[in-house]
């Protein structure tokens, strides 16, 4: 499906008049939306989601915090506001594996992933993983053994959830920045495992 | 509403594409867009639950064909167009270089509104974790956030959390009737019959009015 990917687009040409519109009646400005869309792009992001998930894999107390208060525990980072009010982390073990969803729209941790890649706000993904998750976990590259329960978490409320990946075997030693190399997006979305140690 | 957004357990939609490296936003259009509806947003002439319905209104064909951000683009029109804060062809217009033929209703300064959507209520949430609940069949032509597949479906509440505004009301200036959400927990073969993945469990976020208890579990 095109996406914006064509230089001369209806859509473009709308959203400049559009934004004349609103800056002539004084709605917006263009510096504003600069600062808007700067903050979104560089300040927000999977890196920070990962630094909160290599503290809990370093350190057992954070790690209870996180999973008894995910606002408060990202909050420790500084990480807060717009979609991660209520944040809610969810744990990856041997038995259970967690992912998120949102099947009516596309609701996402903004605070700790930043905003969310095509592919999860497209409607193949909103209408399999509900329906299909292991899957569809297996065509994105993760196979799960039919012992693992899988855990689906459509965020319809205004809870977001954060998967907690499971720490890659190797791993110990590691400096917590080190580790968050280790945590991608996807894991923390729940398609895929954290990188594994040693490897780059 | 019974939407195209309402896709939980849909077919025919294909492979999820997963783009490598992908930049945050596509086009220069898509990052304008969104700073847009950010900055419209946090004016407060309309709530976050009317920003979704806004995109839900968006026709089924366009939702499908303009993707994220057209939708985003659309639904912005048209709130800015509800609020009174453009006229109905002004876009248009702009775009074929001649004047509007309508004017906005023009708006008042939005009253501010508390902060954020959870709120504190009195009374205590109506189930625990672990009952069984059964979700009612629900099906209103304005906004909601009961997903159409897990209607009628029972399942147990997994997690209790605190109240929030009611969208289904809030996104219609009907007010903010807040009420407890519960993660509810229901078996894939629950929702999708025979034909279910074993051993997978989807959790969904609902509304206390969204549920009953189930009355086999007395």
């Amino acid at each position: 499906m095109s996406d914006g990917h064509d230089d001369i687009d209806e859509r473009a040409l709308r959203a400049e008049a559009l934004e004349a519109l609103l800056t002539e009646k004084g709605l917006v400005t263009s510096d504003e939306l600069d600062g808007i869309v700067r903050h979104f792009e560089e300040d927000l992001g999977p890196m920070n989601g990962a630094r909160v998930v290599a503290r809990a894999w370093s350190d057992p107390d954070y790690k209870r915090r996180l999973l008894d208060d995910g606002t408060a525990a990202i909050g420790e980072f500084g990480f807060e506001g717009a979609q991660v009010e209520h944040l809610v982390a969810v744990e990856n073990t041997p038995r259970v594996h967690n992912v998120v969803v949102c099947t009516l729209c596309s609701c996402y941790p903004w605070g700790v992933l930043g905003l969310p890649p095509a592919w999860y706000k497209s409607p193949a993904y909103r209408s399999r993983v509900v329906r299909e998750p292991r899957q569809l976990l297996e065509e994105m590259g993760l196979a799960l053994a039919l012992e693992v329960e899988i855990r689906v978490w459509d965020s319809s409320a205004e809870i977001r959830y954060l998967v907690l990946p499971e720490r890659p075997a190797g791993a110990e030693g590691l400096s917590e920045e080190e580790l968050a190399a280790l945590v991608t997006r996807d894991a923390m979305i729940g398609v895929a495992r954290a990188r594994a140690a040693g490897n780059d | 509403m019974n939407g195209i957004h309402d896709m939980g357990g849909m077919h025919g939609f294909g492979r999820v594409e997963v783009e490598p490296d992908e930049p945050v936003f596509h086009a220069a259009w898509e990052r304008r867009t969104f700073g847009m509806m950010m900055a419209m947003g946090w004016l407060d002439y309309w709530n976050v639950d009317a920003f979704r319905h806004a995109i839900e209104k968006v026709p089924a064909v366009r939702y499908l064909g303009d993707g994220y951000y057209g939708r985003w683009l659309l639904a912005l029109e048209r709130l800015l167009v509800d609020a009174g804060l453009l006229a109905a062809d002004e876009v248009e217009a702009r775009r074929a270089g001649r004047p509007p033929e309508t004017t906005p209703r023009g708006a008042p300064a939005p009253s501010p509104r508390a902060a954020g959507a959870q709120r504190e209520v009195d009374r205590p949430p109506r189930f625990r974790a672990g009952q069984a609940v059964v979700a009612r069949d629900l099906q209103p032509a304005g906004h909601t956030r009961l997903p159409g597949y897990a209607r009628r479906r029972r399942g147990v509440v997994a997690r209790v959390y605190p109240a929030w505004v009611f969208p289904d009301t809030n996104a219609h200036d009907r007010g903010e009737n807040p009420q407890h959400v519960y993660a509810v927990g229901f078996a894939a073969a629950e929702l999708w019959g025979a034909g279910a993945e074993p051993n997978a469990t989807i959790h969904v976020d609902l509304f206390e009015s969204y549920l009953e208890p189930d009355d086999r579990d007395e």
